[in-house]
């Protein structure tokens, strides 16, 4: 076997090609150097020596509260979030077999926003109101999209239709609050929508953090399970996998994952979308998902675009949202001309 | 990111277009048809705060004598009802065009970064500019739509000299990318300053009211250019269906259709876009359940969408006036409303097929 070898654990299997890990190193590699520059940036300057000081306890209070409680639960976000975006999109564009196959397609997002704008109506404002909100609309919406699209089992073109439907339907739920509510209440709803790691503290970090290593630890089951379905359902319930059981699963994983990061973020575009693509074209695997790949992509992606978000512009902070979306668009972009300039 | 639109399919090959009793249905079908989008636009003219009966509505545009109720008619109604049949053809048109360039069932005129382009203008024009009337948004908008299109499909074409222009699925890729980076930065600069956003989110809704008198008259010749370009490519749509090489087997010339096409979404959509905001769904829905009413013939598509886009966008619009009276919804905010069901029971029904 030239280049591939197999890592077994009890009786999960899994192909991987030399290349596939050499890129995830790397991939790794560059985001440590990412992250240990993102904590040296900002108005309170510090050096890799002030980081040593913290982690080996030696550090003043000062510095201390800096590394720990500023910037540390923002970074710490940036990667997870990115990370668990990125597996969501990369179990939805294999569910549908399309590679635009987002969360967003089954109305999540849009579910998630009008959760918000309901909660706002109701005269709620914090932070955990808006939060539960937009989990609540998500998952809902996520839900009536399933049972909609549910007809002797779901197939993905049906799904995307009726996502499609209902995201539209509920968009203009969203429009018309924007459209009615004071400009202060519209702002706020437009400002969430937009997706912001700024008012990430702790507890968000830890609430998501339980929520994701939860899906960590389903996704070599995930994994083994996809490469089966991407053979076609016939050939997937020959080898003896339950499809819908496990469509219905793999659809709660990614909306799982996604949750988490919209609940304490609010909905950032594009990685999902962006992240799998990537890994797949630096893997070089066909057309095979690769989990770790993409969500390696997904946490270096949002990790850059964060830190763009707040230092691109002096004395401006962005929504890290809006970032991604240019990023991963123009990256998308330049993609797809460089490849039809070759393959002329 | 919501419309993402996706799938690449081939349609299935056009039938011969011989005269058959198929044929005589369609036609008797798209008299059914304009006979709805004759009821709708009397609906229109009738309907509203003031409700008018119908030989008031007569007698206002043929005889008008001043009074109140004939002033309504004259200025706001029919204008209204005008710029949404104007509309509705053009978004109609422009989806099922589109629909047939990428090959793809559930492609929307927003995927050319037609909205994106648009709305990006009228952004920059407001944020940058300082423009504060819609009237003065006409041009911008039409520009940015207009140039959104172009670019995409020159960034689709990635340099390759353009023989057969980009293909279906890049184009589609391209114009998701460029539409979310448009919207993006779109997004942020609407949310930096509070009066650019105040401005945004009403132009955002999409309506065909309140709109400056005459603003139907002022993109009818950009519609009809982009209509006449839509007729001529009709026919090589047909032959484009069944694949590249079959099309050129036939002596088509693929790249020019293309083209062609492009021009006619850019004119009709940026026209529509211009003069009522970005209305969705219409050129998604339309032209989508219109497929089977009529079968995969792209004339037929376009002729039923022609007809049929407009009577909804009216009717839309006459429900938005109805539901929360005195007050009324827009009309980009009641299209999904009424059209989503339907294309989820069309999407479920024993008809739905993989297109």
């Amino acid at each position: 076997m030239n280049g591939v070898f197999v890592l077994r654990a009890g009786t999960l299997s899994l192909k991987v090609t030399r290349r596939a890990v050499a890129v995830c190193a790397v991939l790794a590699l560059a985001l440590v150097a990412l992250a240990l520059w993102a904590f040296t940036l900002g108005s309170y300057p510090l050096t890799l020596t002030d980081l040593a000081a913290v982690a080996s306890g030696t550090a003043g209070t000062g510095v201390r509260t800096v590394v720990l409680e500023w910037r540390a639960p923002r970074i710490v976000a940036a990667v997870l979030f990115g990370a668990a975006l990125a597996v969501g999109g990369a179990v939805f564009q294999a569910l549908t077999r399309n590679p635009l196959g987002s969360p967003d397609v089954i109305g999540f997002t849009t579910g998630s926003y009008t959760g918000v704008v309901l909660t706002l109506l109701a005269g709620a404002s914090s932070y955990a109101a808006l939060a539960a909100g937009a989990l609540a609309g998500g998952l809902l919406t996520a839900l009536t999209v399933y049972l909609l699209a549910f007809r002797r089992g779901v197939r993905g073109f049906r799904l995307i239709i009726v996502g499609i439907a209902v995201g539209a339907l509920l968009s203009s739920v969203n429009t018309w609050f924007s459209v009615k509510a004071d400009v202060d209440t519209a702002l706020r709803a437009a400002v969430w929508g937009a997706g912001s790691l700024s008012a990430i503290g702790r507890p968000a970090v830890l609430m998501a953090s339980a929520l994701l290593a939860a899906v960590a630890l389903a996704a070599p089951v995930a994994q083994h399970r996809l490469r089966r379905l991407e053979l076609g359902d016939e050939t997937a319930t020959t080898m003896g996998v339950p499809v819908e059981r496990t469509k219905l699963l793999l659809v709660v994983l990614g909306v799982a994952a996604t949750a988490a990061v919209t609940a304490a973020a609010g909905p950032i575009a594009f990685v999902a979308l962006a992240a799998p693509q990537i890994a797949r074209r630096l893997t070089g695997r066909g057309t095979s998902v690769d989990l770790a790949g993409s969500a390696l992509v997904g946490a270096l992606l949002l990790l850059g675009a964060d830190i763009a978000a707040q230092h691109a512009v002096p004395g401006v902070v962005l929504p890290t949202g809006a970032v991604t979306v240019c990023v991963g668009g123009a990256y998308l972009l330049v993609l797809l001309v460089r490849e039809s300039r070759r393959g002329r | 990111m919501s419309q993402v639109l996706t799938k690449t399919t081939e349609p299935p090959p056009a039938p011969p277009p011989r005269p058959s009793r198929r044929g005589t249905h369609r036609l008797l079908g798209l008299g059914v048809a304009l006979g709805v989008l004759s009821v709708a636009v009397l609906l229109s003219v009738a309907v509203g705060s003031a409700m008018l009966p119908l030989d008031v509505v007569w007698q206002a545009l043929t005889h008008p004598d001043g009074s109140a109720s004939h002033a309504t008619v004259g200025d706001a109604r029919v204008d209204r009802t005008l710029l949404g049949i104007v509309v509705g053809v053009s978004l109609g048109v422009a989806g099922a065009l589109i629909q047939a360039l990428t090959r793809n069932p559930l492609a929307d005129p927003g995927v050319l970064g037609v909205n994106a382009g648009a709305g990006f203008a009228v952004t920059l024009a407001v944020a940058v500019f300082g423009v504060t009337r819609i009237e003065q948004y006409l041009p911008f908008a039409f520009a940015g739509a207009v140039a959104g299109s172009a670019l995409v499909y020159l960034a689709a074409s990635g340099g390759r000299g353009g023989r057969g222009g980009p293909s279906p699925l890049r184009l589609t890729l391209v114009g998701v990318a460029f539409t979310a980076v448009l919207a993006g930065i779109s997004q942020t600069l609407a949310l930096i300053d509070t009066e650019t956003f105040d401005r945004m989110r009403f132009w955002g809704a999409g309506t065909i009211t309140d709109r400056p008198t005459g603003t139907a008259g002022d993109i009818v010749p950009f519609v009809l250019a982009g209509l006449v370009v839509a007729l001529c490519c009709a026919r090589p749509l047909n032959a484009i269906a069944l694949g590249d090489d079959a099309a050129r087997a036939v002596g088509l010339r693929v790249g020019a259709t293309r083209c062609g096409v492009v021009i006619a979404v850019a004119l009709l959509c940026g026209a529509a876009t211009a003069a009522a905001g970005p209305l969705m769904f219409v050129g998604l829905m339309v032209p989508h359940a219109v497929r089977w009413l009529t079968g995969p013939d792209w004339r037929w598509i376009l002729a039923y969408s022609a007809v049929l886009a407009p009577a909804i966008v009216l009717a839309a619009d006459v429900l938005g006036r109805l539901i929360v009276m005195p007050a009324e919804l827009p009309v980009g905010v009641m299209m999904p409303l009424i059209g989503a069901p339907v294309l989820i029971l069309l999407v479920r029904g024993s008809r739905a097929r993989e297109l």
